[in-house]
């Protein structure tokens, strides 16, 4: 039957159903602030949102939606190739190529579509894809939609990488190379000088995917490869406005001039309406605030610093090294449904992450952490956690009971 | 160049610790329907055998891929 696939995520459905219980899809009444809201009927602190700066509810972008919305209307109706390319579309697309120092830019209606849509077309038939094996689902979609030949090297493993280019022979140099800034389940940042490194000593292209990471590190917030000072390294960077920015949209900058060719060869980029105009405004306000206010930078990792601590204090399993994206990681389903709902019932509201979405066998509690964030709310996020050992939820070592 | 047989008795080996039901393997046993390997599971058991035979293995054979006996197939070829 055609439906037979689809049975086991129906039972598992009917299984969170029988408990009362909605993490999937846990549906949001109000927005109190950046980290307030109404979720499932419970007033609670928001710590799984991507919301990394707070700006989604920043005055002044919400004023430029608001002006932008009465000038241009609701939507733009169109491909940016037809009706569709508006002049805040086009200055977008100057001032993220401005923020990179690059030449060259293309704004996308999502950030899965920028991702998903570079990897189908950078790369054919013929040529030879390495990507890290904790890549996005937009990537993976992308690389298999290229009909280029898809390697996945070990996460995070530069000496991997170097192995595998070293098997290609010649046809590294032709490689496309595939790595992202940090990892949105883990937190986890990439090692981009070894990665740069290892494609300057072997060739390829190499493209850097900043979705979590722009905004969030570097100098004035670039990303993982400004922090990591590899950005002459990196042929294309793509990202996101749906996260540090606030909005919805995504974008690929490259100081290649080739990339106003590639615009016209992506589907994702020519079968789809563009963005609305108001959420360009907000994105174009968000992108200049994040500019001239890096403290908004040192904020959040003040926060992140609190949360890790306090994660880690409590005997949790978390993450190598304190990032904005704290997980807590178990091992059994029920158990960490278990605690997702209680955390929920403290006030506290974080993203349920089950295999194969987690990059491992492992259940997560995935915490995001926002420079709106205040020290008390963090406090809060943490109380809610030593609220689950002392209910009997978790053990201290992370072994589900 | 190492034998088909040979290549067979590798992943044999290589799958003993993911093979939970204690199934007898065959060149057509099923890796997902019947040792009910997880996608995370399956790619996990192709880095090993990259490892072992120092080759990369491309996602892109994976569709083509649904018994032991499939996997060995592409392997050796990978490997010749």
């Amino acid at each position: 039957m055609l439906f037979d696939k689809f049975q086991t995520m129906a039972n598992f459905q009917a299984e969170l159903a029988s408990r009362h219980v909605a993490p999937f899809g846990a549906v949001t009444e109000k927005i109190l602030s950046a980290t307030e809201g109404v979720v499932q009927g419970r007033n609670v602190i928001l710590a799984g949102t991507n919301n990394y700066l707070g700006l989604s509810c920043d005055v002044r972008c919400i004023k430029a939606a608001q002006e932008a919305v009465a000038r241009w209307g609701t939507g733009t109706t169109g491909s940016r190739l037809a009706n569709g390319s508006f002049t805040e579309h086009q200055a977008l697309e100057t001032e993220i190529a401005q923020f990179y120092g690059v030449g060259h830019a293309i704004v996308f209606s999502t950030g899965y579509s920028a991702t998903m849509g570079m990897c189908a077309t950078l790369a054919g038939q013929g040529d030879v894809i390495l990507l890290d094996a904790d890549s996005h689902a937009s990537i993976y979609s992308g690389v298999k939609q290229s009909g280029a030949e898809v390697i996945r090297f070990k996460h995070n493993n530069p000496e991997d990488l170097a192995k595998r280019l070293l098997r290609l022979g010649d046809r590294a140099q032709n490689a496309l190379i595939i790595a992202e800034g940090i990892y949105s389940m883990l937190g986890d940042v990439a090692p981009l000088q070894e990665i740069a490194a290892v494609k300057r000593e072997y060739g390829g292209c190499l493209f850097v995917d900043e979705a979590h990471s722009m905004g969030v590190l570097g100098a004035t917030g670039r990303g993982a490869a400004q922090a990591a000072g590899v950005e002459a390294d990196v042929d294309f960077f793509a990202g996101t406005f749906s996260k540090s920015l606030g909005s919805v949209g995504g974008f690929c900058v490259s100081r290649h001039p080739e990339l106003e060719a590639i615009r016209f060869c992506i589907s994702a980029y020519i079968f789809t309406a563009s963005s609305s105009p108001s959420v360009v405004a907000s994105t174009r306000e968000a992108l200049r605030i994040i500019t001239a206010e890096p403290q908004l930078r040192q904020k959040l990792w003040s926060n992140a610093h609190q949360l890790y601590a306090g994660l880690k204090a409590l005997g949790l399993t978390v993450g190598p090294s304190a990032s904005p994206v704290v997980a807590v990681e178990m091992e059994d389903r029920s158990a960490t449904i278990d605690c997702w709902k209680a955390l929920m019932e403290a006030g506290v509201y974080v993203n349920l992450v089950i295999p194969p979405a987690s990059p491992s066998t492992n259940f997560l509690l995935r915490n995001s952490v926002s420079a709106a964030h205040t020290t008390a709310q963090i406090d809060t996020i943490i109380a809610g956690y030593a609220s689950l050992i002392t209910a009997g939820l978790i053990t201290p070592n992370s072994k589900a009971q | 160049m190492t034998d088909y047989q040979e290549y067979l008795n590798f992943l044999y080996s290589a799958l003993e610790s993911q093979n939970k039901k204690q199934l007898a393997l065959s060149e057509d046993t099923t890796l997902v329907a019947d040792i009910g390997l997880s996608s995370l599971e399956v790619m996990e058991f192709i880095e090993k055998i990259e490892d072992h035979f120092d080759i990369s293995i491309p996602l892109n054979i994976l569709p083509d891929v649904n018994t032991i006996g499939d996997l060995a197939k592409k392997v050796r070829e990978l490997n010749l």
